[in-house]
């Protein structure tokens, strides 16, 4: 993340700054692109035809959405720890701890604040 | 149809407060452009300042926004406290509640978003750029169009005041109270879309401020040799970044309960309140770090350099920073303790609050091991950092406090919160903001600022504080609730008079503040400074002239250091004088003007239910981005002539300085 | 104060002095930002996203006894849909490649196909929101339904946005050509569409898929 190798490279590639981010390739995509069609077919099938409980296929569809992501962020999103000097990668980070925090930040307090002050008769459960 | 639900009864003809403020408004706004016209200051005003794209008078602009809008939210106050002082043993005081309730709400939102925000973005706005050695910031036609909607913000906030009104909601608008049902009427519509507005801008500018840091270092600038103020800048704009989106979606759900009828936030239907006080929380726990990290900054680069001395703990100054942007979004549940979330979840945020509070006393005690055996100058941004230090100590005690879930039960929404907030904001955010306005004025305008009416305000302010709150906290203490507008028991009044006394004593404070400026201008003669570091500065602002010329360094320097003008300055660094390129920089626009313009009609025309104009302004606001956008030629180069010309002149200048200074010994 | 060693051993003479200036200016080229920066503001993005899907979680099983996911959701048509945003990911995928090609009528193709399948996307969940609205099912019904088309209508007009951002690029490469400005924008737009193909798969896993296990 030092500035003076960022700055030489900065010289070099007045005109080509494109070139040094990664681009992927037919390969990748296509890679990327099947991977996507499973990991959305599969958890489809499984809601559509109910093979599996439940819970069960909750805690699958939500696996294959995460891993789901990750393909997409590195066959299509190009994401990789180099990028912008680490610094997206790092951005990407926070993000997500701070989106992590939030959300089940949120559903943790709302959870409580709705079983301790809610009106009892009770047309409404969490989810 | 034509005029959606605005019709005559929005003009407030039956305030007389309102007709008088409308009357001076009106007088002294036609005066000024009455003025510009007269001088013939238009073309200057559009050429040189409302279409620049250079940082440092995109960051006067942003410091003059504040401090106008200052004497708005202090105009709030001052009412707040007459009345409050009044309206005792059955007296209503002279406003009545339609009135008072608009008053608190706008008091807060201009001070936090129209004041604090606007200076301290003006303050990250001048210096950053100057502290890492770069020419400008990386997006500079982002950086005028954030100026630009942050001030559409605040146009939006004060058209409120004569044409409708505002929200009477407290500042941060909870429903139910501010959904449709409770607040039918144009106040929280203002509300929403001064806040959206803004919102765009300063997220734009957390934006622009992170790229910058992160890339237009001057080389040898690693992150650990950076000054302080611009880590805390990068921490604070991270927060921007991470927390204003939180903002933007829950005032956008606030929108459409009240425009499309949803249920977020209603009572019935499947909604719930406290998803909105649990959202913007979380926004706005961040915010209050947003406030306060750059002014710690201001502190260390100020305590460093009037102690003559390096700042002590720079690494740890470093991690309490970073520490605290992290821990930031552990606690904003201790905002609402009393809303029932239980046992637990009170235990945890209570102790995540009280955390929190270690790297700040870490960044007291650097301070103060700065000082020790230094040779410490008291000019004014060091007695405003004293004052910060002995004020802002208080105000963070009271937090630890609050942080104690059940003595949060008795003292939350009473008076002494008020004081614990106000003590932390004006101990630590406002008294940093004018030992910053005091150290790089001189900086930005080649002159220092008189120190006789520099004093008188200083200790207008600081007595004026400590008169006007501390009576807060002991009526806090006997259960007094906030945002009240009359009150039964007098056993109460003579504290409120007190608190009024206090606030009076502020007036008189800001006014010589008013007067300083005047004065140090009509004297700038007198007060010149032309060596460029006046103080004796350690870091690269100060090796620039006072004001830096529009490109801020000739030539990009070489960081070898942390304290980097120090560090040259020790090693003999000799001002180069010749061997100057073309220099590029990004040409001016009135893209950001006009953008922000078409936001605030657009605004005007969804708060009034004027579709036709709100559809309108959405289209001419997209069809003029991308009109922009076929704009590719947005720079152009100064010559070397020019430059070295330039640096020529400056090179004479401080040779004359230097030999002046010299010869008086 | 000075500490010969703390200098920067890229900027020292043959003499041990330090240099202060370099000899070539580092030089910003146009739109070094530009990546860091966009890539910034779509963390913030993700940050709205996010809020949505918060209060998705949190109000989203609040049915008002009104219609629930069951009642409305369909299955294959949200199927079909996101093989429509799938598609359009791959075939921008191809005109970015094309483009680092500079295989300018190439790209144009792609990204006219991709075009094609964002509007497809479009037409598709406007034709089941107005099913849904029909049936009673509006945003205002209740919590569930509010919560569902403000996260869903969000990454809608997102998708529009990008769209009419792209229709803007095609021109704009007409124009001038795939010079670098250019570039970089293609570039852009090429992380904010596949940005909203991330934010598809937690809104048809978590509202969609979810709503349907329930």
């Amino acid at each position: 993340m030092s500035a003076e190798a960022h700055n030489d490279h900065a010289v070099d590639h007045h005109d080509h700054h494109g070139d040094d981010h990664d681009h992927g390739s037919f390969k990748t995509y296509m890679i990327g692109f099947l991977l996507s069609v499973v990991l959305t077919a599969i958890p489809f099938w499984l809601v559509m035809t109910g093979a599996l409980p439940a819970a069960a296929t909750g805690l699958i569809i939500t696996a294959f959405a995460v891993v789901q992501i990750i393909v997409h962020m590195i066959f299509f999103l190009h994401m990789n720890h180099k990028s912008e000097g680490g610094w997206n990668m790092l951005a990407l980070i926070f993000t997500i701890v701070v989106v992590v925090i939030a959300v089940a930040g949120s559903v943790w307090v709302m959870y409580h604040l709705n079983v301790n002050m809610m009106p009892t008769h009770d047309m409404q459960t969490m989810g | 149809m034509i005029f959606g639900r605005l019709d005559w009864n929005a003009l407030p003809f039956h305030e007389p407060i309102l007709v008088v403020t409308f009357a001076v408004v009106v007088l002294g706004g036609l005066a000024t452009l009455g003025l510009i016209t007269r001088y013939k200051l238009w073309g200057y005003l559009w050429t040189e300042w409302f279409t620049t794209v250079d940082h440092k008078k995109i960051g006067i602009m942003y410091m003059i926004l504040g401090i106008v809008m200052l004497l708005r939210g202090f105009a709030d106050a001052v009412m707040m406290r007459l009345q409050q002082a009044m309206a005792f043993g059955g007296a209503e005081g002279y406003l009545n509640a339609h009135h008072y309730d608009q008053i608190f709400t706008a008091h807060g939102v201009i001070m936090i978003f129209f004041v604090a925000m606007p200076l301290i973005t003006g303050l990250m706005n001048y210096l950053v750029p100057l502290q890492i050695g770069a020419r400008d910031v990386s997006f500079p036609f982002l950086n005028n169009f954030s100026f630009w909607m942050t001030t559409a913000g605040a146009i939006v906030v004060m058209m409120s005041l004569f044409v409708g009104e505002f929200a009477r909601t407290g500042w941060l608008a909870y429903p139910p109270l501010s959904g449709i049902g409770y607040s039918p009427g144009v106040g929280v519509d203002y509300y929403i879309w001064a806040l959206q507005i803004a919102g765009v801008g300063t997220t734009l500018s957390g934006i622009n401020l992170i790229a910058t840091i992160v890339k237009m270092r001057a080389p040898g600038m690693g992150l650990m040799k950076m000054p302080v103020f611009t880590w805390t800048s990068l921490c604070a704009n991270v927060l921007i970044v991470a927390s204003f989106p939180v903002l933007t979606a829950v005032l956008a759900l606030l929108s459409a309960d009240r425009y499309i009828g949803t249920n977020f936030f209603t009572n019935d239907f499947g909604g719930n309140p406290m998803v909105y006080v649990n959202l913007i929380w979380i926004w706005g726990h961040p915010e209050v770090y947003i406030l306060i990290l750059p002014l710690f900054g201001v502190f260390s680069e100020v305590t460093s350099t009037f102690s003559g001395k390096k700042l002590f703990g720079y690494t740890s100054m470093v991690y309490a920073t970073v520490v605290i942007t992290i821990l930031s979004y552990l606690v904003w549940l201790h905002h609402f303790f009393t809303m029932g979330s239980g046992a637990s979840v009170n235990s945890f945020f209570g102790i995540t609050t009280m955390i929190i509070s270690i790297p700040t006393g870490a960044k007291l005690f650097n301070w103060l091991f700065t000082m020790y055996r230094g040779r410490i100058r008291f000019e004014l941004p060091m007695m405003w950092t004293v004052a910060f230090m002995l004020t802002f100590v208080i105000g963070g005690m009271t937090g630890v406090m609050l942080a104690v879930p059940p003595a949060d039960f008795v003292l939350h929404n009473s008076l002494f919160l008020i004081a614990h907030f106000h003590n932390v904001i004006i101990g630590g955010v406002l008294f940093g903001l004018f030992a910053a306005i005091n150290y790089w004025w001189p900086k930005a305008f080649g002159f220092k600022l008189d120190k006789k009416w520099g004093l008188v305000s200083f200790w207008c302010w600081v007595v004026g504080f400590w008169v006007a709150f501390m009576p807060l906290y002991v009526l806090g203490f006997m259960g007094v609730t906030r945002r009240m507008r009359v009150f039964d028991d007098p056993a109460y009044q003579i504290w409120f008079v007190i608190a009024a006394v206090g606030v009076g004593i502020i007036a008189v404070g800001i006014l010589a503040m008013l007067i300083q400026f005047a004065v140090s201008i009509i004297n700038r003669d007198k007060l010149r400074d032309e060596t460029g570091d006046p103080w004796h500065g350690r870091t690269l602002e100060w090796s620039t002239s006072s004001p830096p010329p529009d490109y801020n360094f000739a030539k990009t320097p070489i960081i070898h250091d942390s304290d980097a003008w120090w560090d040259m300055k020790a090693r003999g660094y000799e001002r180069p004088t010749d061997g100057y390129k073309p220099i590029h920089m990004p040409s001016n626009t009135g893209a950001g003007v006009i953008l922000a313009g078409l936001s605030t009609v657009m605004g005007f025309a969804l708060i009034w239910y004027m579709w036709w104009l709100a559809a309108l302004s959405f289209f001419a606001l997209i069809a003029y981005a991308i009109f922009h956008t076929f704009n590719y030629k947005r720079d152009y180069y100064i010559p070397a002539e020019t430059v070295q010309a330039t640096e020529d002149a400056h090179t004479k200048t401080l040779a004359k300085a230097l030999a002046a200074a010299a010869a008086k010994g | 104060m000075s500490h010969a060693s703390s200098l920067n051993p890229d900027y020292v003479d043959e003499a041990g002095r330090p240099i202060y200036h370099p000899v070539e200016e580092p030089h910003h080229p146009e739109g070094h930002s530009t990546m860091l920066g966009f890539w910034m503001y779509l963390m913030s993005d993700c940050l709205i996203f996010a809020m949505l899907f918060a209060v998705y979680g949190v109000i989203g099983a609040n049915y008002a006894a009104g219609p629930a996911p069951k009642d409305l959701f369909d299955l294959p048509l949200v199927a079909l849909n996101t093989s429509m945003l799938l598609f359009s990911s791959i075939t921008y995928g191809f005109a970015m490649l094309a483009m680092v090609k500079n295989r300018t009528a190439q790209m144009q193709a792609w990204l006219a196909i991709t075009g094609v399948f964002g509007l497809c996307f479009l037409g598709i969940e406007l034709y089941e929101f107005a099913h849904m609205i029909h049936l009673g099912a509006t945003p205002q019904r209740s919590g569930f339904l509010s919560a569902f088309f403000v996260l869903v209508g969000t990454h809608g007009l997102h998708v529009t946005f990008g769209t009419i951002w792209l229709v803007t690029l095609m021109v704009q490469v007409w124009r001038k050509g795939l010079i670098p400005a250019n570039k970089r924008r293609l570039m852009c737009l090429s992380l904010f569409w596949h940005f909203l193909d991330v934010i598809w798969i937690g809104v048809f896993t978590f509202v969609y898929l979810f709503g349907m296990l329930r």
